[in-house]
């Protein structure tokens, strides 16, 4: 699995680190999504795919 | 000539009039009218208090797609939009009426303070907050209004110390908040309301200039130095913050807890099960299922859009009833049922797209926190008077009770 974020759509939400906590985090400075593994175990897809329907800034996007 | 007809080929008398009423008895559930309508199809038409016929969107995928499209605007002063009150183009509430890049440009502005990790920090406060509520509640007379002693208090308190407004003023900033959201409120009152809220925001500013602290009024004081905002956009934003911290979670944690009593297997579920993952899944339930934001998310939309088979046109005001949508069977299996257990978590109870809301972190903690508690720490608690004499807030934006006798 290979994730990107877009960082100019999105609305700083917060909701992928809700869903993912290990993949994505936020900055201090305006709450916008940071990647910390674009890359994530197996075990983790579930989430990530999770974090990708519920962003509503469709920010979020994987290759399987 | 088919001048009595409207473009989608419907008789003018065929379309039903919007907002609609609840059934009588089913207090918790969106109007029958709009399920007729989402099981016929994702859109139709409606007509307003002024006569004229948008398209309502009643389906949830073609909801989320919609909301997500850009060629939708949420400029309440474009020719199309379908106001949902008589009061046009004026006093525009920041940037939750204003389409990007400067909606954008706003709202980034305040998105720091709703980070996850910001509000999971803010947890043990509205704790205490609510520890506290709860303390004093059980030490005074009963019943007693659950409302007023605890639902409005709570987000109140939060969001004046996030704000950096005085809490002691609340009385003032609920009665207009009650008159901005009020369905019925004339253009007058609203317009007289939010002047009010505005110039009391104005005069915070005014004392955050001279002696700043570590709030978001504060830190937009800089953004007016800096020449990003202008003065009156100050006011305006944190007219929306205030407003919006306050009346929404409080709606949730009342009607929650009504829909709560009235479910007692559910109830005794959450209060019994001391587990953090059912607590957040009973939130992001009761959000989906109460819907509480009842009067339709509302755009126009600025290029011709196809939704099944259908042409939207450019200046065709539209309705997103989020309400219905969270009721779509296609989404949730049974979606009449309150079932806490379930995943609720791709509702759309905040929205959806880049207006989604901005404080949604912060009310999902403060439901966890007071749900988790509240019935536990009053585990007898029961409604003090019948369902029927309960006061819901029909007229209101925003749906929930005026008030809820409960005793224990």
């Amino acid at each position: 699995m290979k994730v990107t974020i877009d960082q100019d759509r999105c609305v700083a939400s917060g909701q992928c680190v809700v869903a993912a906590a290990e993949v994505f985090d936020q900055r201090d400075e305006d709450g916008v999504a940071v990647l910390l593994n674009p890359d994530p175990p197996a075990e983790q897809a579930a989430d990530v795919r999770h974090a990708a329907v519920v962003c509503p800034a469709l920010a979020i996007h994987i290759e399987e | 000539m088919t001048g009595t007809l409207n473009p989608a080929g419907e008789h003018p008398a065929e379309i039903p009039e919007y907002p609609m009423a609840r059934a009588a008895g089913c207090p918790f559930d969106p109007p029958p009218a709009l399920h007729a309508m989402q099981e016929e199809g994702p859109l139709a038409k409606v007509r307003l208090w002024d006569g004229s016929t948008p398209w309502i969107v009643t389906r949830y995928a073609e909801q989320r797609a919609l909301l997500a499209d850009p060629r939708i605007s949420v400029d309440v002063t474009r020719p199309g939009y379908p106001s949902p009150t008589p009061i046009r183009g004026s006093s525009p509430i920041s940037f939750i009426l204003m389409d990007d890049p400067e909606h954008a440009r706003l709202r980034r502005m305040v998105t720091a303070p709703f980070a996850i990790k910001r509000v999971e920090a803010l947890r043990p406060a509205v704790q205490k907050i609510t520890d506290d509520l709860i303390d004093t509640m059980l030490a005074g007379p009963k019943p007693v209004d659950l409302v007023e002693a605890f639902a409005l208090p709570v987000p109140s308190l939060v969001i004046c110390a996030l704000l950096g407004v005085p809490y002691a003023d609340h009385d003032f900033f609920q009665e207009n908040s009650k008159t901005i959201i009020k369905r019925s409120a004339t253009p007058e009152q609203r317009s007289a309301a939010l002047g009010r809220l505005a110039g009391y925001l104005n005069d915070l500013l005014d004392e955050k200039l001279a002696n700043p602290g570590d709030d978001m009024l504060s830190q937009l004081t800089e953004r007016i130095k800096t020449g990003e905002l202008s003065r009156e956009g100050a006011a305006q934003m944190g007219v929306l913050l205030l407003i919006a911290g306050h009346e929404t979670t409080a709606n949730m944690i009342a009607l929650g807890t009504l829909a709560l009593l009235e479910n007692p297997g559910q109830l005794a579920l959450l209060r019994d099960a001391d587990d953090p993952k059912l607590v957040s899944s009973a939130v992001e339930e009761l959000l989906r299922y109460l819907h509480i934001t009842h009067n339709g998310r509302r755009w126009v939309a600025l290029e011709d859009i196809e939704i099944d088979g259908q042409v939207i046109r450019a200046g065709d005001g539209l309705i997103v009833a989020n309400d219905i949508g969270n009721r779509d069977p296609g989404a949730f299996p049974d979606p009449d049922r309150l079932d806490i257990r379930r995943d609720a978590r791709h509702h759309v109870a905040f929205g959806f797209g880049v207006h989604q809301c901005l404080g949604q972190p912060l009310a999902r903690m403060e439901l966890q926190v007071v749900y988790s508690t509240l019935y536990r720490r009053i585990p007898t608690l029961r409604l003090a008077t019948d369902l029927d004499q309960v006061p819901f807030k029909h007229d209101g934006s925003v749906y929930g009770v005026y008030e809820l006798p409960v005793t224990w």
